[in-house]
């Protein structure tokens, strides 16, 4: 296939006609080049498919001096010299009308990488040429005998360039996939669901994902009645990857300083150093984390909740947000982290869920199990209190009932309101720590790894008539 | 207020619209496509946030692209890049065909789509002031100004301002002759207090009730009269003092009359995702998800009491979902979801139309949206609302009709399942109805319910001038998932016997 992009000005060329342009007392400029290639199905047929491609020029202009130094973010495109001189100069405008940045420190000395100037990573749908004679199969074996697929299939990979007036230069590529796929019986009465994240999809076995939604859909044959209430259950990676994300982007140090969240004593400061889960959990993000590998220098085009613009070459340091069961850090930003007196650790782009003495799978924790439900996976999770990280959502395409180490049949679904932090003071059981893929934020984050658990006393509030 | 005519950028208008889409159009079909269309795009965005007395973030955007979509051998194939030129555009085309040839294995029933009249034309949203023509140091100045004014109440410990501001420029063109230029704004500002007792290690926040609005920058000073936010600022320390102090209640049954301001998003939720037919058909099955109201059930299903009114509309005055054209060439339409409580209708793009017998040879209603340029069309919400009761009651009149229940004013938290039938949702505020009159607030409230249910339990809407024009800008739908903003009007209204919860219940395993 052609590379329409092939044309506009190279990456390393903007950064630097960036700054060369700039006449502001500090600068920050970012590329981002992005290839997202997908495929996506319903009813065991094609129904969307795609290419795209996508670059943006951020420029952060900086004016003034130490902490009373204001910020213009601007982004746009760029298809030729005079975007970039253009960019520049509005966020030199920008910067000198804005008013100063509470974040507003100087900017990080950095460093030049070797890679710095090398080309963008090309995208191509030939990344899912491979996929497509099993899936095929998959889809016409499923026409053939009534039941009912659906699914999509997604590769994106982005080379993020960075570069400032003190010296960083920088580029990281990150490649990121997934395939998730649902299936129904043809009267649609029983329904289930797998999904993973992959690199580069040579790992995706898509027969083998095949062989899994039947096995599923096959316990759905016997149908079992369960009320509402306080259950045993045994969440699967996925579900805990959608509770444990969710419960990390609350970590913001700033929101816990002002006692907005579970990580807060209201009006006393933040429970950093205080035990929060049971003693044998474990959250952790490493840039270096082999399969989830991640940026490992801060890059950011504005001002947030987790980061800064002035923070912009900041090093990603593997972090461990719970330590054997004690609150040890939280999301920082310079700013964040003298206002809270703890260390710097920013966010990084992936997280890891480890228990002592987890072993083993989802059917050896069933095996284990002699009374609980197994979920196969969460939907619509909502916050309703932050105070105790409550939460509410449904359980989706598969809940199980385990009498003695087997299923015995399914049950409909329910809503739950629970915590993930309290869920982790009630651990029965783990298993290993496994990549997986959270169906609900996957796309946005999809760099996990989690064990599966079997928790007691899941709180399900209400029944749910979805199948 | 009377507006102005605005016409469309210049920055967009004089882009090489016609010679991109030319020669995409003319190489889609030299290499056999049956259908090709082509989409530029240009939305510019600016998002500002205030915490305290500070800036904590400032970041003006512009994403500029071009799209083109091809029907290949009965087959879809899309392709997007970042330069509007005739050069790349004619490569999309190529890479689209590409794109369907390479996913022709996967394909079922080839493509169908219904007709629709050719167009030709340019529309321009109703606004004021263009937000991108108002100085950046106005705009942080007015949002310093909002928190500073929360901050001397010393009821208040922080306070946060935000506006989102938006403008969105789209040139569509198709093989058929459509050809639609279109230019809209939409702005969303709030304001957030939070209050800490210590002694009793309880938070409490507060958000600003103004809605997301197809509207410019008028709406965010007030100066179009629409939110009285001097009111609003000047009342929130009081309210929010008030619910760090609020009892929680009991969990039980309790008549609700609820305001638009929160029932906006329960409309959302319940009736207006439940209605895009795609979902109903099940192309949702992997992600955002199906319906229980299937189209076996059109004319028939008993979705709420005969007082229950929804249409759906892309002409709404100022909302957030309005245009004069969708994604797919289709003119803006109004039509009727529900009449007195029965389900008669759905949001359809072309795709979908054809799928539904009784639309076949007929027309979309011109739901099709795509986030920007680089993300694929797909059936998106209209504005959906729920129709007042001509000289129906105020506010007040449905309160004294309550002997125990709950007045439930702003949205929060929301959750519904994937067939959008149980829901839970918060508030902003529960304010105690005892014999007919408001007592005081209550807090750890959440209502839940089943739609057909709950849409049953409604015993009175309130009259238009009750009704009220809520939104979001970004709901979620797709795989990838694709943000689009929509409006939702309602008037307020009485529903009996509604389950409510006590959250501070809820969990504790």
């Amino acid at each position: 296939m052609t590379a329409v992009g092939s044309q506009l000005p190279a990456p390393a060329e903007v950064v630097e006609a960036a700054l060369a342009a700039s006449r502001s007392t500090g600068c920050v400029v970012l590329v981002e080049d992005g290839h997202r290639v997908n495929l996506r199905w319903a009813g065991s047929a094609l129904t969307t498919n795609g290419h795209s491609h996508q670059r943006t020029l951020t420029v952060v202009a900086l004016d003034g001096q130490g902490r009373h130094t204001s910020a213009g973010a601007v982004s746009g495109p760029v298809r030729a010299a005079d975007d970039i001189v253009a960019l520049v100069g509005q966020a030199e405008d920008v910067a000198r009308r804005a008013a100063p940045e509470e974040s507003a420190r100087a900017l990080v000395a950095g460093t030049a990488a070797d890679d710095a100037d090398s080309p963008a990573a090309e995208g191509s749908f030939d990344v899912l040429a491979g996929l497509t004679p099993a899936l095929g199969d998959v889809l016409a074996r499923a026409r053939g005998d009534g039941t009912l697929l659906y699914g999509y299939a997604e590769h994106r990979v982005t080379t993020t360039y960075l570069a400032t007036s003190t010296g960083t230069r920088h580029r990281h590529v990150q490649p990121s996939g997934h395939l998730t796929m649902t299936a129904k019986t043809a009267d649609r009465s029983a329904s289930t669901w797998t999904g993973l994240a992959t690199r580069d999809f040579t790992d995706v076995d898509v027969h083998a994902l095949d062989v899994s939604l039947r096995r599923r859909l096959g316990w759905a044959g016997t149908t079992v009645a369960l009320r509402p209430g306080h259950h045993p259950v045994i969440l699967p990676p996925s579900a805990v990857a959608d509770l444990m994300v969710y419960a990390y982007w609350e970590m913001g140090a700033l929101a816990a300083h002002e006692g907005r969240t579970a990580y807060a004593d209201p009006g006393r400061g933040t429970l950093v150093g205080r035990p929060l889960v049971d003693p044998r959990v474990t959250v952790r993000s490493d840039p270096a984390h082999p399969g989830l590998a991640a940026a490992d220098v801060l890059a950011t085009g504005a001002s947030g909740a987790f980061a800064s613009v002035f923070d912009n070459g900041l090093p990603v340091p593997a972090t461990r947000w719970v330590d054997r069961g004690t609150l040890s850090a939280l999301v920082q930003t310079r700013y964040s982290a003298e206002l809270t007196g703890l260390p710097v650790t920013p966010f990084v782009d992936n997280l890891v869920v480890d228990v002592d003495g987890g072993s083993g799978d989802v059917d050896d924790l069933v095996a284990r199990c002699e009374d609980g439900v197994l979920l196969t996976s969460l939907w619509y999770i909502r916050m309703v209190d932050p105070r105790r990280l409550l939460l509410t959502g449904l359980t989706r395409d598969g809940v199980y009932l385990v009498r003695d180490g087997e299923v015995v049949g399914a049950a409909g679904n329910f809503r739950f309101n629970d915590s993930p932090v309290e869920l982790l003071r009630r651990l029965q059981d783990a298993g290993g720590t496994v990549p997986t893929f959270s169906r609900e934020w996957g796309e946005y984050f999809p760099r996990t790894a989690m064990p599966p658990l079997r928790v007691h006393d899941v709180h399900f509030s209400t029944t749910s008539d979805a199948l | 207020m009377s507006m102005p005519r605005h016409y469309v950028d210049p920055a967009f208008s004089d882009l090489p619209l016609d010679a991109a889409a030319d020669a995409a159009l003319t190489r889609a079909a030299q290499l056999g496509a049956s259908h090709a269309e082509v989409r530029v795009e240009r939305i510019l965005s600016q998002d500002v946030t205030v915490r305290d007395r500070a800036l904590s973030g400032l970041h003006v955007g512009e994403d500029l692209g071009v799209s083109v979509r091809v029907v290949h051998d009965d087959t879809w194939g899309f392709a997007a890049g970042p330069d509007p030129t005739p050069t790349s555009a004619r490569a999309l085309a190529e890479r689209a065909v590409a794109v369907a040839r390479a996913s022709r294995a996967l394909r079922g029933s080839p493509v169908q789509r219904t007709d629709e009249p050719v167009h030709v034309g340019t529309w321009v949203s109703d606004y004021l002031v263009d937000p991108f023509d108002v100085d950046v140091a106005e705009v942080v100045g007015l949002l310093l100004d909002r928190t500073g004014r929360l901050l001397d109440d010393p009821r208040v410990d922080h306070a946060t301002a935000m506006l989102q501001q938006v403008r969105e420029s789209t040139f569509y063109t198709d093989t058929a002759g459509t050809r639609t230029v279109q230019q809209r704004v939409r702005v969303h500002p709030e304001v957030e207090a939070l209050a800490i007792d210590a002694d009793a290690r309880q938070v409490e926040t507060l958000r600003s009730l103004a809605a997301p609005a197809g509207r410019g920058y008028e709406y965010v000073t007030g100066a179009d009269g629409v939110h009285d936010w001097d009111a609003e600022l000047a009342a929130l320390p009081e309210l929010l003092a008030e619910r760090l102090r609020a009892p929680s209640l009991p969990a039980g049954r309790y008549d609700l009359v609820i305001e638009p301001t929160n029932l906006w998003l329960t409309i959302h939720e319940s009736i207006g995702h439940a209605t895009e037919l795609d979902r109903a058909l099940g192309f949702e099955a992997d992600y955002a998800g199906t319906s229980f109201a299937t189209p076996d059930g059109l004319g028939s299903l008993r979705y709420g009491s005969p007082t229950m009114q929804v249409t759906a509309d892309r002409t709404e005055p100022f909302g957030l979902a309005s245009v004069g054209w969708d994604h797919e060439g289709v003119a803006a339409q109004r039509w009727d979801l529900v009449r007195d409580g029965l389900l008669v209708g759905y949001q359809l793009d072309r795709s979908s139309a054809m799928l539904l017998a009784q639309a076949a040879g007929n027309r979309s209603n011109g739901c099709a949206y795509a986030q920007s340029s680089q993300y694929v069309p797909i059936q998106r919400m209209a504005n959906v609302s729920l129709q007042p009761a001509a000289g129906g009651p105020d506010a007040a009149d449905l309160v004294a009709d309550v002997e125990d229940g709950l007045y439930v004013v702003g949205d929060k938290s929301w959750s519904i399942d994937m067939q959008r039938y149980n829901f839970q949702f918060t508030a902003q505020r529960f304010h105690r109805i005892r014999n007919g009159r408001l007592v005081g607030q209550v807090k750890d409230v959440a209502y839940q319910g089943r739609t057909p249910d709950f849409w049953g339990s409604l015993a009175a809407v309130g009259g238009p001038q009750t009704w009220w024009l809520g939104g979001t800008f970004v709901c979620g739908k797709a795989q990838p998932g694709q943000g689009a903003p929509v409006s939702h009007g309602a008037p307020t209204a009485l529903f009996r016997g509604v389950s409510v919860l006590d959250t501070r219940q809820e969990g504790r395993g």
